[in-house]
């Protein structure tokens, strides 16, 4: 599924380099865990996955399914199945999200020459997963994002999630700014979209979304790399010795 | 003895000169007027050292001045109407074509209509209420139109008339290489709404001056909405003036989108205490094109409020101009008065200028104005791309987004969408 060999990425207007040799494997319908300290370049890495121009790659190679992701514009990649619940989704004035939704969806299924879904059938998908997401209708005739709150915000990323149906799905710091009820509705949601041709990268800096969103794997990231990977057993000693030992602090 | 150093006239300023000394004594109407207004023109047109005009250097920018549009014919008329927009409305229209009133249609009850050219020819008393608003005579714009006009309208919105049915005035332009000024006057009596959609479209490179004054009484409901969608070879002058009575309501949203070099004046009074005025604008220009909107407002009464909010969006060479003035006279106290102005340029090469203007005499007001510059933001980029909206689409959905806000004010949904798609006609060309 993803695999990522020897990334070297740098910030295009300083030139600082962020990730500095990164390998990762996920193979298909696994969970993957990435947790590190601040500034380990977690965040960077979700970007550069997902396209971002702010960064540029000078070295190393990024694949899904064998699709070099690297050559493709942020659009493209979408198409192709990656998606990024980000970290903080934005709040963009005057852009309805149902009028967004529509045409997220439909952008991605003329991309891969599928047929436009109907009005009368995106509205079914979008109301069913909306409640399930415990979203209310009212709260998508908004503008997108606009007047959310965190928790809003976070499980509006997860409904476009559900509605995408990606191959690769990455959350970035998706528990970040939850409380416990949101953080459980959030991670049944993910849960739920738990499939054999599915992959998860999920980023975070605690333990704790790891006991709703069990991962198969936990990597640690440090320094532009990733320094150690292990079972769910890792994540629970991170949480008790912290990162210290990673050369940074938490 | 000074000698007054006088630039030699361009070709615009000497045939404008040779055109109404041509051209007066067939002109109906009061004479003296038009002699008065020309007099304000007559030693050149305004330029880049006259502060109201500096960002819209009228003298350096018409390069000539075409010649008074003759009457149309019957079949140029009818090719005319092709050009009117709305028809997705329905509603009822005012025809002028080239300047001249074609066809009036049937009016909404508690419309009433008079011919600019029966007015002329009665001297009616309506002719004397033009200039109620206190617009500047001597404003380059409104003296030509003064000068020149000899067709028009003049209506009357009936004290008390509630009129549901918006009443569209549809200035056309056929064929190419003439000058076409047309005068409207609307009078709404206490107690009336009405809903008025001005639009200029037409094909040919050609010159139009409009002029609209709206005097609206006490406890009235008015809504203007204007689109400027002429050729984009042409060169449009117009301007919206207004006067308010007490405890009234106007809405106002002009879309600039047309036109070579178009300037959009409006001037808004209000005369009566506790109104509320909201005026709204976009413009959308490309290529080497030169949009102008300038706005005053003469607060001179107690506790009335405005809201402006005007955005431009920028692309190709082109250079957008927004000058908004808010006057607040010593007896106008509990004004409040907000004005906004965005631009979102597109391009490296376009040029916005903005240039808010408060003017407080009383002590006791709230006023706030702002001013922005800004391309799009990339971030918001990155999220719809990172969801697979291609950057095309991206971009749109943005420009849409931003130019949204300023329809939302338009309560008819039918209109509202036909000035979206305007917008998204500009965006698909963005000339």
């Amino acid at each position: 599924m993803l695999s990522i060999k020897n990334l070297h990425a740098r910030i295009e207007d300083n030139g600082q380099e962020i990730l500095k040799g990164l390998d990762l494997e996920v193979p298909a319908g696994q969970v993957h865990a990435i947790m590190g300290p601040n500034g380990s370049g977690k965040s960077t890495l979700s970007y550069v996955l997902a396209g971002k121009e702010d960064y540029e790659v000078t070295e190393g190679s990024v694949t899904l399914d064998g699709q070099d992701l690297l050559e493709l514009e942020a659009d493209e990649r979408a198409a192709k199945g990656v998606f990024l619940a980000f970290q903080y989704p934005l709040e963009i004035p005057g852009v309805g999200t149902m009028t967004f939704l529509k045409a997220t969806l439909n952008a991605q299924r003329r991309a891969r020459e599928e047929g436009e879904v109907s009005t009368p059938e995106f509205m079914k998908l979008v109301k069913k997963t909306a409640d399930e997401l415990g979203i209310s209708m009212e709260m998508l005739k908004r503008s997108l994002n606009v007047g959310f709150s965190g928790g809003e915000k976070k499980r509006n990323e997860i409904l476009q999630m559900a509605l995408l149906q990606p191959k690769l799905a990455i959350l970035d710091e998706t528990d970040s700014g939850l409380d416990i009820d949101a953080l459980k509705i959030v991670s049944e949601g993910v849960n739920k979209l738990r499939a054999p041709d599915r992959s998860f990268v999920v980023i975070t800096h605690y333990q704790r979304l790891l006991n709703y969103i069990k991962p198969d794997v936990v990597h640690v990231m440090s320094k532009g790399r990733i320094v150690r990977s292990g079972g769910p057993e890792l994540a629970l000693e991170l949480e008790k010795n912290g990162y210290a030992e990673y050369g940074e602090a938490a | 003895m000074t000698a007054v150093i006088r630039p030699v006239k361009t070709s615009a300023e000497t045939a404008l000169v040779e055109q109404f000394t041509a051209a007066k004594a067939a002109l109906p109407g009061n004479a003296t007027l038009r002699e008065q207004a020309f007099g304000a023109i007559v030693e050149g047109l305004p330029h880049r050292r006259v502060e109201e005009w500096k960002y819209t250097d009228l003298r350096a920018l018409m390069k000539d001045a075409k010649p008074l549009a003759v009457a149309p014919e019957k079949a140029e008329i009818d090719a005319a109407k092709k050009a009117v927009p709305f028809a997705a409305l329905k509603v009822p229209a005012i025809l002028f074509v080239n300047g001249t009133l074609a066809e009036q249609g049937k009016l909404p009850a508690g419309i009433e209509a008079l011919a600019l050219t029966k007015a002329y020819a009665t001297d009616h008393a309506l002719l004397k209420r033009f200039g109620e608003s206190g617009v500047p005579s001597d404003n380059a714009a409104v003296a030509l139109n003064t000068a020149f006009v000899s067709d028009g309208i003049l209506l009357t919105v009936k004290k008390g008339a509630s009129v549901e049915t918006p009443l569209h005035l549809a200035f056309v332009q056929h064929g190419a290489g003439h000058a076409a000024y047309a005068r409207v006057l609307v009078v709404v009596e206490e107690g009336a709404s009405v809903t008025l959609i001005e639009s200029h479209t037409g094909k040919g490179a050609h010159q139009t001056n409009s002029y609209v004054e709206v005097l609206a009484a006490d406890k009235t409901d008015v809504t203007l909405v204007k689109l400027q969608n002429e050729d984009l070879a042409s060169q449009h002058l117009a301007t919206l003036a207004i006067k308010l009575g007490a405890e009234a309501k106007l809405t106002t949203v002009n879309v600039s989108r047309g036109a070579t070099l178009a300037r959009q004046q409006i001037h808004l009074y209000f005369e009566g205490d506790t109104t509320n005025a909201s005026l709204n604008g976009i413009s959308l220009s490309g290529g080497k094109r030169h949009l102008d909107t300038t706005l005053f407002v003469d607060h001179a009464s107690y506790g009335c409020e405005s809201r402006e909010q005007f955005k431009q969006v920028l692309d190709g060479q082109s250079r957008s101009v927004f000058q908004g003035k808010i006057l607040v006279r010593q007896n106008a106290q509990k004004t409040d008065g907000r004005m906004m102005m965005r631009a979102l340029m597109l391009s490296d090469d376009s040029e916005a200028d903005l240039k808010p203007e408060l003017e407080i005499y009383a002590d006791d007001v709230q006023c706030a104005h702002g001013a922005t510059c800004a391309a799009l933001e990339e971030e918001y980029m990155f999220y719809l791309m990172a969801r697979g909206i291609p950057r095309a689409e991206a971009e749109a959905m943005l420009v849409e987004g931003f130019v949204g806000e300023v329809f939302d004010s338009i309560e008819n949904e039918t209109l509202k969408e036909e000035l979206l798609a305007v917008t998204n006609e500009w965006l698909r060309t963005r000339d």
